[in-house]
C-alpha cells in the first residue's frame, strides 16, 4: 500500500465509522469594521499601526506621490542617493517613480540585493494592524523585490485601506503568492525584546495618499 | 507497535530511534538539574514575564476574542472529523498549481524523502526556516548524515546550532539563554565575527544578518514547514518576523514544506481567524511582521520546483483518542507555555521533546505512546492557565488528566500511589474509618514540630511526594470537627 492510501486509511480508522458531523462554525465574530475602505478614520488607525512598529508614513494628495516617494527615499537612504541604487516594480505608475531609478525586469532574483531601496505599490492594507499586503501583480513586484533591497518604500492609496484582517482578506487572491507586511523584519529572539532589522528591509517607509 | 496505544489499538506512533520527541530521562529527574541551574531560571522569569504581559495587552483590545477563541477551536474541530477529505483536496489544489505532493507515515519516511529530493537538485546546501515539524522527525540530522550542510536561519534556530544546544521553546527557541551567553557563542563560533561585538541585541541581531546574508543568496534548496495549508486553494501560509523565511520560500530554486497532517484547514477564508488568533497569542503583537502565503508555483517569481510533504508520525494515533485528539488543534503559538508556571522553573529541555510546556505535556505523550513519555502528563499542576490562553481553546488539563488515567490503567503492577489510593477509597467509603484516619493524621503534627509544611525527611514511599512538594502539616481539628464545634450537628 502506498503511504497515501496508509495514512488516508489510518484517518478514516481513527475517526471510525460513524464519525460526528462537525456543527456549523459560527462566525460571530467581527467580520468588517464598520467604516469603509478609505475612511479617514481607518487612516489615522493605519498610520497610528504602522509608525508603533517603528516604520515612517508620509502622507500625501494624489498629485503629490512622486515627490513624496523622493522624499521617502531621502529619509531612508539619506540625502544625495543616487537614482539607479533605487530599484522599483515593472507596474509603478511612471509619475510615482524618481526619474533614472532602475525597473526590475527578469534578471536572476539575488542581483536586486545591490539596489539600496525598492518602491512598490500595495494590494491592500489592514488599518487595525498595521499590515501592508503585496500580491505580486505588476505594481508590487515580486517577493524578491520587497525582500533584498534594504529599505522599502510602500505606496498605499486611500481606497485600498480596509479596517480589519477578514475584509482584507476577502479582497485577496489566493492563488498570488502574497506577502503581509507588518513593519520591518524584526526578531524578538534575544531576551524577547523586539529589535528591529534582521534579514528583511531594515527601514520600511509608507507613502499614504489621502 | 507499541504495548499501550491511546484510543484504537492499531495505529502507529512515531517510530522510536528517530528524532526528538522522547527525553533521555524521566521529567522529574530532568527537572531536578534544570531547577539547579540558575541563571537559567531569571532568563525565563525576565523572559516569559515579558511576553505575557504584551500579550495580555492586544489580545484585550479585540472586542470579539472570545468568538475569534471559539471560532477557532470550532474550525479545528470540523477540520478534524473531515481530515481525509480536506488533506485529498490539498493534494489536488497544489499539484493542480504546480506543486507535487508526498505522504510520509513517520518521520524515516519524511526524512528519506526530503533528502532525496535534496540530493535530486544536485545542491549540497540547504537553508532551514524554523519547522518543529522538522525538529520533531530529526531532518537536520539525517541531512547531514547523507552529506549536506544544514543552515537554521531563524536567529534562535542559528543561536541553538551554534551553540550545539537544544530548542527549548516552540517560538523562541533560545528563550534559556541570556544576550551574555549569546554573545559568547556566536564570538566563539561566527567566523570573522567583529571581536569588539557587545552584548546588545540588536548587534547580535546584525552579526547574524552578516552571517547568513551570503548563504542566502547562493542557496538553491531551502526547507521549510507551515503554520497552515488552506485545502481549497492548495495556498500554503507561513508566518514569521525576521524575514529569514522570506529569503527561504523566494529565492532559491527548490522549496520543500514538512507539513504535519493537521496542519490543514478547509477555506482561505479560515485564515481571516487564525491569522488574528496566532500573532497576538504567541508574540503579543498585532501582526507579526511577515506572513507568506503561495500556490504552488508562480512563473518569475519564487521557486519553480515546489514539494509539499504530508506528515503523519502519530498524529493518526492521536486523532483516534476521542478526548486527546484536541491537541491536534494546536496552532503552535507558545502561550501556554508563557504562562505555566512548571514550565517558569523547569525550561523547555525537562521535557525532553521539542514539544515542551503544556501542549507537549500532552503532545507528546500522545505521538510517541504514553508509555515512552510516561512523566509527561505529571509535569503540571492542573492550574488551567494554559487552558484560558490558548487561542484554539485546548482543554489542556483535562487531556492531561486522561492521559494520567490511561497511564495508570497501563500499570499491571501495585505502585505505591495505587496503594495509597485504594487505601484512601477504602477509608472514605466508611465514615467511621474515615474519621479515624483523619485524627491519626494528625500524628504528622509531631513532625512538622510547629512549621507549617512537613520535613522532607519522609521515609519512602512518602519522600517521593515531599521531595518536590511541600506537604502541608495537617490541622489541629478536622473541618467535620471545627463543622460540629461551630454550627452543631
Ligand atoms: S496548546 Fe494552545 S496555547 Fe499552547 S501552543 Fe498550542 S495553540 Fe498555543
Amino acid at each position: 500500500m502506498s503511504a497515501r492510501e496508509d495514512v488516508l486509511g489510518r484517518i478514516r480508522q481513527a475517526l471510525g465509522p460513524d464519525r460526528t458531523t462537525p456543527a456549523e462554525v459560527v462566525r460571530d465574530y467581527r467580520l468588517t469594521d464598520g467604516r469603509p475602505p478609505g475612511d479617514p478614520a481607518l487612516l489615522d488607525l493605519l498610520v497610528d499601526r504602522v509608525e508603533d512598529y517603528r516604520a515612517t508614513v508620509l502622507r500625501c494628495a494624489p498629485e503629490e506621490i512622486g515627490a513624496t516617494v523622493a522624499a521617502a527615499l531621502d529619509q531612508g537612504l539619506g540625502a544625495g542617493w543616487a537614482t539607479r541604487d533605487v530599484v522599483v516594480a515593472p507596474g509603478l505608475p511612471a509619475e510615482w517613480r524618481p526619474t533614472g531609478s532602475d525597473v526590475d525586469d527578469d534578471r536572476p532574483p539575488v542581483q536586486l540585493a545591490a539596489r539600496s531601496a525598492a518602491v512598490t505599490a500595495v494590494a491592500v492594507a489592514i488599518a487595525e494592524t498595521g499590515t501592508l499586503v503585496l500580491d505580486g501583480s505588476p505594481a508590487c513586484g515580486r517577493r524578491a523585490l520587497s525582500l533584498l533591497p534594504d529599505c522599502l518604500v510602500c505606496v498605499v492609496l486611500a481606497d485600498q485601506v480596509a479596517g480589519s484582517v477578514p475584509e482584507a482578506l476577502a479582497r485577496l487572491d489566493p492563488l498570488r503568492p502574497l506577502t503581509m507586511v507588518s513593519g520591518p523584519s524584526a526578531t524578538s529572539d534575544i531576551e524577547l525584546q523586539r529589535v528591529e532589522g534582521v534579514h528583511g528591509p531594515r527601514t520600511l517607509l509608507v507613502v499614504l495618499v489621502g | 507497535m507499541t504495548a499501550v496505544d491511546l484510543g484504537m489499538p492499531g495505529l502507529p506512533t512515531a517510530p522510536r530511534g528517530v528524532g526528538h520527541l522522547r527525553g533521555d530521562e524521566p521529567f522529574p529527574d530532568a527537572a531536578r538539574t534544570a531547577l539547579r541551574n540558575g541563571q537559567q531560571r531569571a532568563n525565563l522569569g525576565h523572559a516569559t514575564t515579558t511576553i505575557r504581559n504584551k500579550r495580555a495587552r492586544v489580545v484585550a483590545e479585540l472586542p470579539d476574542w472570545a468568538q475569534l477563541r471559539e471560532a477557532g477551536r470550532a474550525l479545528k474541530a470540523a477540520t478534524m472529523a473531515r481530515l481525509d477529505d480536506h488533506l485529498e483536496e490539498l493534494e489536488r489544489q497544489v499539484t493542480a498549481h504546480g506543486g507535487t505532493v508526498h505522504w510520509a507515515r513517520d518521520a524515516n519516511e519524511a526524512n528519506e524523502i526530503v533528502t532525496r529530493l535534496v540530493q535530486a537538485t544536485g545542491a549540497t546546501e540547504v537553508v532551514k526556516v524554523k519547522s518543529m515539524a522538522t525538529q520533531e522527525i530529526g531532518l537536520n540530522e539525517a541531512l547531514e548524515a547523507a552529506g549536506l550542510d544544514v543552515f537554521e536561519t531563524d536567529l534562535a534556530e542559528l543561536i541553538v546550532q551554534l551553540g550545539e544546544d537544544k530548542p527549548s521553546h516552540i517560538l523562541v527557541p533560545a528563550i534559556h539563554k541570556n544576550r551574555a551567553e549569546i554573545r559568547e557563542i556566536f564570538a566563539r563560533t561566527i567566523p570573522g565575527v567583529d571581536p569588539g561585538l557587545t552584548d546588545d541585541p540588536r548587534q547580535l541581531a546584525m552579526a547574524a544578518r552578516a552571517h547568513l546574508r551570503e548563504r542566502f543568496l547562493r542557496a538553491r534548496v531551502a526547507v521549510s514547514g507551515a503554520n497552515f495549508g488552506v485545502a481549497e486553494t492548495g495556498t500554503l501560509c507561513v508566518v514569521e518576523s525576521e524575514g529569514n523565511g522570506r529569503m527561504c520560500l523566494t529565492l532559491p530554486d527548490t522549496l520543500i514544506t514538512v507539513m504535519g497532517i493537521e496542519k490543514v484547514v478547509p477555506t482561505w477564508r479560515d485564515l481571516e481567524v487564525f491569522l488574528q488568533l496566532l500573532p497576538r497569542s504567541s508574540t503579543g503583537e498585532r501582526m507579526n511582521p511577515y506572513t507568506s502565503t503561495w500556490a504552488g508555483v508562480t512563473p518569475g517569481d519564487g521557486p519553480q520546483e515546489f514539494h509539499l510533504v504530508l506528515l503523519d508520525n502519530g498524529r493518526t494515533a492521536v486523532l483516534a483518542d476521542e478526548v486527546g485528539r484536541e491537541a491536534l488543534h494546536c496552532i503552535r503559538c507558545s502561550a501556554c507555555l508563557n504562562v505555566c508556571p512548571v514550565y517558569e522553573r523547569t525550561g523547555g529541555h525537562a521535557y525532553g521533546s521539542v514539544y515542551p510546556g503544556p501542549i507537549g505535556a500532552i503532545l507528546s505523550p500522545q505521538l510517541t505512546g504514553v508509555e515512552d513519555n510516561a512523566s509527561l502528563p505529571y509535569a503540571s499542576s492542573l492550574c488551567g492557565a494554559c487552558y484560558d490562553v490558548c487561542p484554539v481553546a485546548i482543554d489542556i488539563p483535562k487531556i492531561l488528566v486522561h492521559l494520567r488515567g490511561e497511564h495508570v490503567e497501563a500499570q499491571t503492577r501495585l505502585t505505591p500511589e495505587a496503594a495509597a489510593f485504594r487505601a484512601l477509597s477504602a477509608a472514605m467509603s466508611r465514615p467511621w474509618l474515615w474519621h479515624l484516619t483523619q485524627r491519626a493524621s494528625r500524628l504528622g503534627r509531631l513532625l512538622a514540630r510547629g512549621k507549617p509544611t512537613l520535613p522532607r525527611v519522609l521515609p519512602p514511599p512518602a519522600s517521593g511526594w515531599t521531595r518536590s512538594r511541600d506537604l502541608p502539616t495537617p490541622p489541629t481539628s478536622t473541618f467535620v470537627e471545627s463543622w460540629t464545634r461551630e454550627h452543631g450537628r
